[in-house]
């Protein structure tokens, strides 16, 4: 049977919901931008009169202000977001227990099982359309097809608050012309890649031969090609309430943080490496593995960054053997011949905590043994009474020391395999 | 302009984990009764700005309409305070 799935995605997510809340600005150009006294002066998310004016996300707020004086900048809310998705997924679980959410403001839906009862996948479409809109106060493009990448084409074809239904009769009059980059997945460099061979639409993507792409991309090229033409048969994953939605796959786990203000020195790199590293081994150990490599992000004033990674000796949950070996990477790695501007570290090798470990006769086991007694003693203490409640000396007495990544990142953008 | 205004609710919890206001205690003193729920659903009120549950009650043969948004409650107030 011909599978009908639904790819919603909610107009102008954050900045349609500050909207709602304030009546005032609602005719005005409005975009939801990063705290600039933070240094996290960039447009997150604008409305359409800002769009209109060419406000684009991404950019930072003095630019945009240059292209639209009168832009009202609101600082981002996220409780309040959240808040509206998973509103918006109850609405969509009406019509389907198949949901994918993809990002915060997207989903895909299977409704093929249900479609019997409600009509047609654009019936369903319509009733979704509506009940957001009614129930929210904000507005959804929604498109309908036979496999997730159309649908996902088609909600981002007619924005916004429209719905556009591809079929197996009208996906090359629609899609097919359509430019290259507008494929998912086709990203810029892929792009130009694609130009320099003569590929500009979809289209052309489709008519080329496989093998050919497959030379080019690699594997990615067969996908590319499936992709274009509508052969994609992934399957719409069922949500797990428990995974907040995006370890169904899990590769590796990371925090990173924009300080407020510039490091200069050991000291303040260290404050933040032991900050990430609590959220990101706490992270770990909730999803039950162990790390085999240790990887740090950094990036300087003047904006170059840089990744280096490390295999460590045992596999490990430890926050201090994962922050000594992000330590020992850092000072092996940077000379402070420039302030740095923000910081990341990241966990990637992950085994199941079942692992059997290979004891050696020279380290000491049962200090490892106790630091994990005493991971676990922390991790349930922070349970109960808040990330902060017990910190490392080393973070107390400066300035950043407020700071909670595990608590303010919540949202862990998922890719599509 | 209509603003937000929130007010203390006396409300009934049901077994099933509905939730019924019975009346509105406004700011000076006075109780209103809701005589009547007439309508429950989640709504969001483009006026003032809010969404939650909207209550449509009937209040002296007046229709209001009373928000619970979590955890709080409000009604679309007329003047400015």
């Amino acid at each position: 049977m011909e599978r009908i799935i639904l790819h919603s995605d909610i107009n102008s997510f954050y900045a349609n919901v500050e909207c709602l809340y304030h009546p005032e600005i609602r005719d005005l150009p409005v975009a939801v931008g990063g705290n600039p006294e933070k240094r996290h002066g960039i447009i997150l998310a604008k409305n359409q009169k800002a769009k209109e004016a060419g406000v684009k996300t991404g950019e930072v707020l003095w630019q945009a202000r240059g292209k639209c004086p009168e832009l009202v900048v609101m600082p981002p809310n996220y409780e309040l977001y959240l808040r509206f998705s998973r509103l918006a997924r109850k609405i969509y679980n009406r019509y389907s227990d198949q949901v994918e959410p993809f990002g915060l403001d997207e989903a895909w839906l299977d409704v093929t099982a249900s479609a019997r009862i409600h009509g047609s996948g654009l019936a369903i479409a319509e009733k979704i359309s509506r009940d957001i809109q009614d129930e929210l106060g904000i507005t959804v493009s929604i498109g309908v097809s036979w496999n997730k990448i159309f649908a996902k084409f088609g909600s981002d074809y007619q924005k916004p608050n429209a719905i556009t239904v591809i079929t197996r009769a009208n996906y090359p009059q629609i899609v097919w012309p359509q430019e290259v980059g507008d494929l998912l997945y086709v990203g810029p460099a892929t792009k130009k890649k694609l130009l320099k061979y003569g590929i500009y639409t979809i289209g052309q993507l489709a008519e080329t031969s496989v093998d050919f792409l497959v030379l080019q991309f690699g594997k990615m090229g067969a996908v590319l090609w499936r992709f274009a033409n509508g052969l994609d048969d992934s399957p719409v994953k069922a949500f797990d309430e428990h995974y907040n939605g995006n370890e169904r796959i899990l590769k590796s786990i990371g925090n990173s943080i924009t300080t407020p203000r510039d490091l200069k020195d050991l000291k303040d790199v260290k404050l933040i490496i032991y900050m990430l590293t609590e959220s990101v081994a706490m992270r770990l150990r909730e999803t039950g593995c162990y790390c085999l490599t240790v990887a740090i992000h950094v990036r300087n004033k003047e904006l170059h960054s840089f990744t280096r990674q490390l295999k460590l000796a045992k596999p490990s949950d430890l926050t201090r053997e994962i922050a000594e070996a992000a330590i020992a990477l850092f000072e092996n790695n940077y000379d402070f011949s420039s302030d740095i501007r923000s910081m990341g570290v990241r966990v990637t090798d992950l085994v199941p905590d079942s692992t059997p470990i290979q004891l050696d006769l020279f380290g000491n086991e049962e200090l490892r043994v106790r630091q994990a007694r005493l991971d676990d003693t922390v991790d349930d203490l922070r349970k109960r009474f808040g990330n902060l409640a017990l910190r490392r000396a080393v973070t107390i007495g400066d300035s950043m020391s407020g700071l909670d990544p595990k608590k303010d990142h919540i949202i862990h953008p998922i890719g599509y395999f | 302009m209509a603003i937000k205004k929130f007010v203390q609710v006396i409300a009934k919890f049901e077994e099933d984990g509905r939730i019924i206001p019975l009346q509105v205690l406004w700011e000076d003193g006075r109780v209103f009764d809701i005589d009547r729920v007439l309508d429950m659903r989640p709504g969001v009120s483009l006026k003032v700005g809010g969404q939650g549950i909207r209550y449509t009650c009937r209040i002296q043969n007046k229709e209001v309409c009373l928000y619970y948004e979590e955890p709080k409650w409000f009604v679309e107030g007329k003047e400015k305070a």
